[in-house]
């Protein structure tokens, strides 16, 4: 077994815009199991981070607790980060968000994390609209705790016991629609194609962008009769559109279809397209996506891509009116103006 | 692309770039792996099976595979394992070997056999023979066994000691030696009867410069293997103070090195071409810089200048470098005055030929190009089926690995020639096998983990103690520790990374783990270009196979590996939750006359 990775890496490896190679967003070897879809998702936010150019110091990852949870240790070594407690990454996230609004946060969790013990956290984290990325590793099961079935299990899953999962599974994203969410989106682990563009744009969105990334646990949902397997997701899988991310100042070069595709401006200047539409679906439409939603839950099928996108988001911040500079750079009188201050604002109550 | 056939033995023989490399095939990370185990008997056996010289091969060899090496690949600073030079810590470190050693039997089989030259190649031969019954008969103009790893590898760089070992537990299968006995004609060498016979007579003539003076100052000017040999069978004792050497190879390296310790104070070496084209060995070159030999490039000899019948100095040109329209290299005179060196000797060392003027024209040995026998590649068998030809006698000046290469293949034809049988269809195929590695879920058989540290150096003698005799050995061999800790820094390539089709699930794991990117999964195509330019990392080495699957079960695409920079660290094989990827350990063996180990 390796417990370290080898320092040597491609002699070609290119280098982007701040001067790191890919490898240079990674982190320690991984302790997961052999295969596990939370790896190919550390990959791809690896890929993504790489590709936008980020300054590793420029972000911070947050998490609870669960296989997926601890992925964090994984990727970006070089960024901040906190491994917090089942299911309150969300209350950690919004007090760091709260003190330093110019990082980009990075909530990671699990579908146990956030759907069972952590939901009244989550669903709160939705409404106020914190500016992060928020991404469920969703195996359907509670991994780390060797593969009790979670509440996104579909009803009718059959777990490595053979037993039948008897409960309405929780479906993430309609949820969070539902909770007013302004960047919605599933993928699959094992689907880089449309991961890495779909981890880069919620990246650039100025508001809560909510990934619900199915992500199979090889060791205790990888079994026939489980929904949330390699084989099952391939074959059921179906993406609602093809995804082009396309950087600040870059060329369009694809010609798309009139009225087929969606072109989203994304909060940096660089666009997200979307072409090949499924059909009666427009990404900027609510009931349309719900419709879509409840339409392929009943055909059994399991729709992808960037499910949901409104750009007219207000964040916490600017619903709270706080200072515009991170605690951090204030100084001492800032942060404490002192009793005259104080009396102040007490005198504004009275 | 069509799946990539692993059961060609040459596929993963050519992952093993340092044994593919090595004219004799030598398997390199075996023995470097026994060397880390301290088990310096067996790996000097496993030299021993290839090379037939480890001691000698551990000192002096070219190391054409070291250039190969894939550690030199993996970083732009990082250099290769110090493979020559760990080869040298078996030899110096083993314990008894000569009763692993196979002996000739009591009984013979009844053939003859000749061996012209008792250098490495003709030796080679011996050994590979001698265990079959074979009565060998050695022909040798000096007094020894070795040819020119004892007449002309200095004895700073090869002690007599460790040739006189090596070469003895060849002589020692019951060879007859013929010493002393410079053979003039071939005819009277076919009249005797033999079987088979093998001409390992090296190319004995140095190149000579026809300069005005060089009668003139005949007395001191010297054919550098001429000079070589002299010093080496102690005909010569000293040289003058100021010494010139022209030509920029290994020999002129060993014969001003050679000089300084005969007594020459200004030993200055000149080559008429520019440095980053010399012909000797980096570490050749840097080792006579150390003491403090100078070495001046782009000056081409005009003539020797001779006062009173006595040599006193040199004159040479400046000149640099043009290439014409068709890439030619020209030697231009650049108008700059020309030089003028004082030399008590010059040594002319720019080269050897073959010469064959004991070898009769009509005998139906045919000779082609620069005098050189007309050869079966293979077989290494003449116009004359009888009669093979090996080591630098075959296709002109080589190095000892490949003589000892050459000596391996002539052994086999001739054995097969003296019972009969085809020289081609009836080869014998390279022995291979391949090993699985895993002992536990993640473990392996062989230290798979990469370590980052620089190539060690190896120690040298004091300058001056080493300059004060010629047969104090500069070299001094690494210790055991720094041994350990060279062979560490081994990427066992010869672990190959074996994919089996059927059991991937494509969950990308391998891809997300490889430190090196070596891993796509992708559509295939017909075209090779098109897909090395579209992995993950492009695969712009073209002397290095990629690896293709067939068509994978869930997605029809395939899994390409691209061999180039692959670390043969284990990672993909323990990320696999399916164990599509195995390590498992290749054996190639060029398979010999005699069976050795
Ligand atoms: C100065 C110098 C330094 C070298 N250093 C190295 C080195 O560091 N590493 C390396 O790998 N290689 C080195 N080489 C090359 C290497 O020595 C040869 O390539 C190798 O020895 C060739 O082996 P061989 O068996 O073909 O013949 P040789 O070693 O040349 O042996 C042939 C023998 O046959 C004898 N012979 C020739 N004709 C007759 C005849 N008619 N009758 C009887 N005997 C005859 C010769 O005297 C000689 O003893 C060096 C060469 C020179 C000149
Ligand atoms: C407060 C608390 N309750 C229960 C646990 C036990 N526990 C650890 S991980 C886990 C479930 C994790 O499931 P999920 O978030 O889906 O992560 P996965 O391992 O599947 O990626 C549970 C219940 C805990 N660590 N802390
Ligand atoms: S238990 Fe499941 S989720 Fe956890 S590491 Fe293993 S495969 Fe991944
Ligand atoms: S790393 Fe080891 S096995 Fe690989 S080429 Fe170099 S010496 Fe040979
Ligand atoms: S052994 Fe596997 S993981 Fe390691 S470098 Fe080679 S292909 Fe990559
Ligand atoms: S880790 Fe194994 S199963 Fe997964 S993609 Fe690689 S070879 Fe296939
Ligand atoms: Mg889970």
């Amino acid at each position: 077994m390796s417990f370290i990775k080898p320092q040597f890496h491609h002699p070609a490896l290119p280098k982007n815009k701040v001067g790191y190679t890919k490898a240079d967003y990674e982190g320690s070897i991984s302790t997961l199991c052999a295969g596990c879809g939370h790896d190919s998702i550390s990959a791809a936010i690896v890929q993504a981070c790489y590709e936008i150019d980020l300054e590793p110091h420029k972000l911070a990852k947050i998490s609870g607790i669960g296989c997926s949870s601890k992925t964090p240790a994984y990727f970006l070594n070089n960024s901040h980060g906190f491994n917090s407690v089942h299911g309150r990454m969300p209350s950690v996230a919004t007090g760091a968000y709260m003190a330093n609004r110019d990082l980009i946060y990075l909530g990671v969790s699990g579908d146990g994390d956030t759907a069972s013990i952590g939901m009244g956290q989550f669903v709160h984290a939705v409404r106020r609209n914190l500016n992060m990325v928020y991404i469920v590793m969703n195996n359907g099961c509670y991994g780390l705790t060797k593969g009790q079935d979670s509440a996104t299990a579909d009803v009718g899953s059959i777990n490595k016991e053979g037993s039948e999962n008897p409960f309405q599974g929780i479906d993430l994203c309609s949820l969070a629609i539902e909770l007013g969410a302004t960047f919605v989106a599933r993928s699959f682990s094992g689907d880089k194609h449309q991961l890495v563009p779909l981890i880069k744009a919620a990246m650039s969105h100025p508001g809560f962008a909510f990934l619900d990334v199915i992500s199979p646990c090889v060791t205790f949902n990888n079994n026939k009769g489980s929904t949330k397997s390699y084989d099952y997701v391939r074959e059921h899988i179906d993406a609602t559109s093809e995804l082009d991310f396309v950087p600040i100042h870059s060329e369009i070069t694809i010609d798309y279809e009139e009225g087929k595709s969606v072109l989203a401006p994304l909060h940096d200047g660089s666009l997200l397209h979307l072409h090949k539409l499924a059909a009666g679906w427009d990404p900027t439409d609510r009931k349309s996506v719900i419709d879509l939603l409840q339409t392929a839950k009943s055909a059994g099928d399991i729709p992808t891509g960037l499910l949901y996108l409104d750009m007219n988001t207000r964040n916490l911040h600017d619903l709270m009116k706080t200072a515009k500079k991170p605690l951090n750079s204030m100084n001492e009188s800032e942060l404490c103006p002192g009793g005259a201050v104080l009396e102040g604002i007490n005198a504004g109550f009275r | 692309m069509e799946p990539t056939n692993i059961q060609d033995p040459e596929y993963f023989h050519k992952v093993v770039d340092c044994q593919y490399a090595c004219p004799a095939h030598t398997p390199v990370p075996e023995y470097i792996r026994l060397i880390a185990a301290e088990k310096y008997t067996e790996a000097y056996m496993v030299n021993w099976e290839s090379n037939v010289f480890p001691g000698i091969l551990g000192r002096t060899c070219d190391r054409p595979c070291e250039p190969a090496c894939r550690r030199g690949r993996i970083e732009q600073e990082e250099e290769p394992v110090a493979i020559c030079r760990l080869k040298r810590v078996a030899a110096d470190n083993k314990g008894e070997v000569k009763h692993l050693m196979p002996t000739a039997p009591a009984q013979g089989n009844g053939k003859k056999i000749a061996l012209i030259g008792g250098g490495p190649a003709s030796l080679t031969v011996a050994r590979d023979l001698a265990p079959l019954g074979y009565e060998i008969h050695l022909y040798d103009e000096w007094n020894k066994a070795g040819g020119m790893m004892r007449t002309q590898i200095p004895a700073f760089r090869l002690p007599e000691s460790v040739l006189d070992e090596e070469t003895g537990y060849i002589l020692s299968m019951g060879i007859h030696t013929h010493f002393n006995h410079y053979v003039s004609s071939m005819r009277e060498v076919l009249d005797k009867g033999y079987d088979a016979v093998f001409v390992g007579t090296g190319a004995p003539k140095g190149r000579d410069l026809e300069l005005p003076g060089r009668e003139e100052g005949a007395k001191n000017i010297h054919i550098g293997i001429e000079f070589l040999a002299n010093v080496a069978f102690e005909h010569r004792h000293s040289i003058g103070k100021k010494v010139v050497i022209l030509g920029g190879g290994n020999t002129a390296m060993d014969c001003c090195r050679t000089a300084r310790r005969l007594g020459g104070e200004q030993v200055t070496v000149v080559v008429r071409s520019p440095f980053n084209t010399m012909k000797a060995s980096p570490w050749e070159i840097q080792d006579a810089q150390r003491e403090d030999i100078p070495i001046y490039n782009n000056m081409p000899p005009k003539e020797f200048v001779v006062k009173d019948g006595r040599l006193t100095g040199i004159v040479f040109e400046k000149v640099r470098v043009e290439y014409d329209d068709k890439g030619r290299r020209n030697l231009v005179p650049t108008g700059e005055p020309d030089v003028l060196m004082e030399a008590d000797d010059v040594i002319i060392a720019v080269g050897q030929d073959n010469a064959f003027p004991w070898i009769e024209r009509d005998l139906g040995i045919e000779f082609g190009r620069w005098d050189l026998p007309v050869l079966d590649k293979k077989t290494f068998q003449s116009t004359l089926p009888k009669v093979f030809f090996g080591g630098d006698a075959a296709f002109g000046p080589e190095n000892v690995i490949t003589a000892v290469a050459h000596g391996h293949q002539a052994a086999i034809s001739m054995d097969l020639f003296c019972n009969g049988k085809d020289l081609l269809t009836d080869r014998p195929a390279p022995t291979t096998n391949l090993v699985r590695q895993k002992m536990g879920i993640h473990e392996w058989m062989y230290d798979s983990a990469v370590v980052n540290d620089d190539r060690y150096a190896v120690p040298h003698e004091e300058k001056t103690l080493a300059l004060s005799n010629r047969k104090i050995e500069v070299e001094l061999g690494f210790d055991v520790k720094t041994a350990f800790r060279e062979a560490q820094r081994c990427l066992n390539c010869d672990i190959q990374t074996v994919f089996y089709t059927s059991r991937c699930i494509e969950c990308d794991a391998c891809v997300d783990i490889c430190p090196t990117t070596c891993i796509t999964f992708t559509a295939n195509s017909e075209d090779e270009d098109e897909l090395r330019s579209s992995l993950n990392m492009p695969a712009l080495n073209k002397s290095q196979d990629l690896y293709v699957s067939g068509a994978l079960p869930a997605t029809g695409r395939v899994m390409i590996k691209d061999e180039d920079v692959c670390l043969h660290c284990g990672l993909c094989a323990e990320r696999c939750p399916t164990a599509a990827w195995d390590m498992q350990k290749y054996f190639y063996g060029v398979t010999k006359a005699t069976k050795i180990l």
